[in-house]
């Protein structure tokens, strides 16, 4: 695989205070790479470092080869701001086309990428009219003008509902089935969990994750959660019997390691007399988030 | 580069034909005009010139303040108002340079502008000449007031983009716009008023008031219409200043502002971290 996106090292100060401390992230063209982080952690910051907006203070960057906010580099480079919004007196076909006509495609694909993020409807309405959702699905069809080799969302769910945000990963997976290296910024976090290859999580500037969903479960020791409903009266017996906690008149919750997992399994399996049904919950990605963005020091 | 440039200024035309703003800046020209051509159409006797002279006068008079208004009306909100929406992170994303969004909106507002100056005045101009006679000379000093008033109305609008630049929201660049309209048209005046005055007739008065008066667009464009046609200068009263400078003094200022404005404009913009 090769990588169309390298962030080397990258850093930025603000006000004397280190923004982004040599950050280094690289992406594959076509992977889907979540970035998660609190408030004010730098996801915002780096996006703009690799569009050339600011300017680094340390580190390089490189998309496609070429240096943020070079000619090429912004060819190659689509975006999606957090909550955009646009002039109300325009129509969604005016704004899709004044892109189209910058990014160089010409307005032909125009009503086809408005029907493609379903705003054929409104495409001849005033943006004053549209809904935040629709601006952000407007937003997003600028993303999918020309192919671009990487492309950067910030916040891309943010003012979607249910349905449209279904939508918004099918379109991200054409993407990166295109050839696109996706880098999204998100707080959605069961949503990122399902639809993306890899996850980076920053912490005050710092990267303190980039690694698959698994291994940095694997890596956080994260417990699994048994949560056991006992058959009529036996719930104390269960707790008594496993160390669980009991957490109502019938159930029995217990934590336990990734790789003790399938003995406890076996076991409740066997106890088909008191056992009704087992749930099962893995680590889930807020489990994981908490455990990486506020670990203390390290 | 033309291609992108002209992308952006069509777009820009789309707002300020839908938003009414080119309807709005037009029926203002054409009312004002109309009205100082009739209230100003006494004194014509007096003077011994056409009633056209006398609302080119006038005109001029009103162009001063309504020609940089209504620029700056116009580009306030464009680059301020672009990162509000968050639109120009957006924008600058693509392979358009920040001159080149920036030459676009001014060209899209320097058509809609030099479009509401030609039918305000052009109307008014022809309304006066068809009541109460016209010149060469005076259709050229028509001519002079529409030319000079869309130059004035560039200076002003690229004030205005470089202001919006530095505003930072909207309502601050609204207000830093309605501030440097009152300090340069209003205020730069009387206080010049008060030191020949206080001069009395002095050195001041005589070797560096008309420089100091030059030096500010909105007076240059003032100076320019008034020493160019003798007519004009009696009608408005300005003879004197007028003929204590050389004759491109006016124009040379008028002409510096422009580059000037642009460059500090685009010099804000290039500032600009959205």
């Amino acid at each position: 695989m090769t990588d169309i996106l390298t962030i080397d090292k990258a850093s930025k100060r603000r006000a004397r205070q280190l923004t982004l401390d040599a950050v280094s992230l690289t992406l594959a063209a076509g992977e889907r790479v979540a970035l998660l982080g609190h408030n004010g952690a730098g996801k915002s910051t780096l996006m703009k470092l690799i569009l050339g907006l600011t300017s680094l203070d340390g580190g390089q960057i490189r998309i496609a080869g070429a240096k943020p906010g070079s000619d090429s580099a912004r060819r190659a480079t689509a975006f999606l701001p957090e909550a955009v919004s646009f002039h109300k007196s325009l129509t969604g076909r005016d704004q899709l086309a004044l892109f189209a006509r910058l990014a160089g495609v010409g307005t032909a694909p125009v009503a086809g990428l408005l029907g493609r993020v379903g705003l054929a409807e409104a495409a001849d309405r005033r943006i004053g009219t549209y809904s935040k959702g629709m601006r952000q699905r407007l937003g997003l069809a600028q993303v999918l003008l020309g192919k671009p080799a990487v492309a950067l969302l910030d916040e891309p769910t943010s003012g979607l509902d249910p349905i449209s945000r279904q939508e918004l990963y099918t379109i991200i997976d054409e993407l990166a089935a295109q050839g696109t290296a996706v880098l999204v910024a998100s707080h959605a976090l069961t949503e990122v969990e399902a639809r993306t290859d890899r996850i980076a999580i920053l912490r005050n500037g710092r990267l303190v994750a980039n690694d698959t969903l698994a291994r940095l479960s694997h890596k956080a020791g994260l417990p699994t959660k048994l949560r056991i409903r006992a058959r009529h009266g036996e719930a104390d017996r269960i707790a008594a019997d496993t160390g669980g906690r009991r957490i109502n008149g019938a159930s029995v919750e217990l934590s336990c390691a990734a790789d003790a997992k399938m003995d406890h399994l076996r076991r409740f399996a066997a106890m088909t007399d008191i056992v009704e049904d087992i749930e099962m919950t893995p680590p889930r990605l807020e489990d994981l988030y908490r455990h990486y963005a506020q670990e203390e020091g390290a | 580069m033309i291609g992108r440039i002209l992308a952006v200024a069509r777009t820009e035309l789309l707002i300020v034909r839908r938003n009414r703003w080119l309807f709005l800046a037009t029926l203002i020209m054409l009312l004002f005009a109309l009205a100082l051509t009739f209230a100003g159409s006494a004194p014509t006797g007096t003077l011994g010139v056409d009633r056209l002279t006398v609302a080119v006068a006038s005109m001029t008079t009103l162009s001063v303040y309504l020609a940089p208004l209504l620029a700056l009306m116009m580009s306030f909100d464009s680059i301020a108002g672009e990162v509000d929406r968050g639109s120009l992170a957006l924008l600058l994303s693509y392979p358009a340079g920040r001159g080149e969004i920036l030459g676009g909106k001014y060209l899209a507002h320097l058509a809609a502008l030099a479009f509401a100056m030609t039918v305000g005045f052009g109307t008014a101009g022809l309304v006066a000449a068809a009541t109460g006679g016209a010149s060469l000379e005076s259709a050229l000093a028509l001519g002079r007031l529409i030319g000079t008033s869309i130059l004035l109305g560039a200076v002003f609008l690229a004030i205005g983009y470089m202001l919006s630049s530095l505003a930072g929201s909207p309502a601050a660049a609204a207000g830093l716009s309605a501030a440097v309209w009152l300090v340069v048209v209003v205020l730069y005046d009387l206080g010049l008023l008060g030191a020949v005055v206080v001069d009395a007739g002095g050195y001041f008065t005589q070797n560096v008031f008309p420089w100091v008066l030059t030096a500010n667009p909105a007076d240059a464009f003032r100076l320019w219409n008034v020493a160019a046609s003798p007519d004009v200068a009696l009608a408005t009263g300005m003879a004197g200043v007028a003929g204590s400078l050389p004759v491109w003094a006016a124009p040379a200022s008028l002409a510096f502002w422009l580059v000037a404005g642009f460059a500090l404009a685009r010099a804000a913009l290039r500032r600009l971290e959205p």
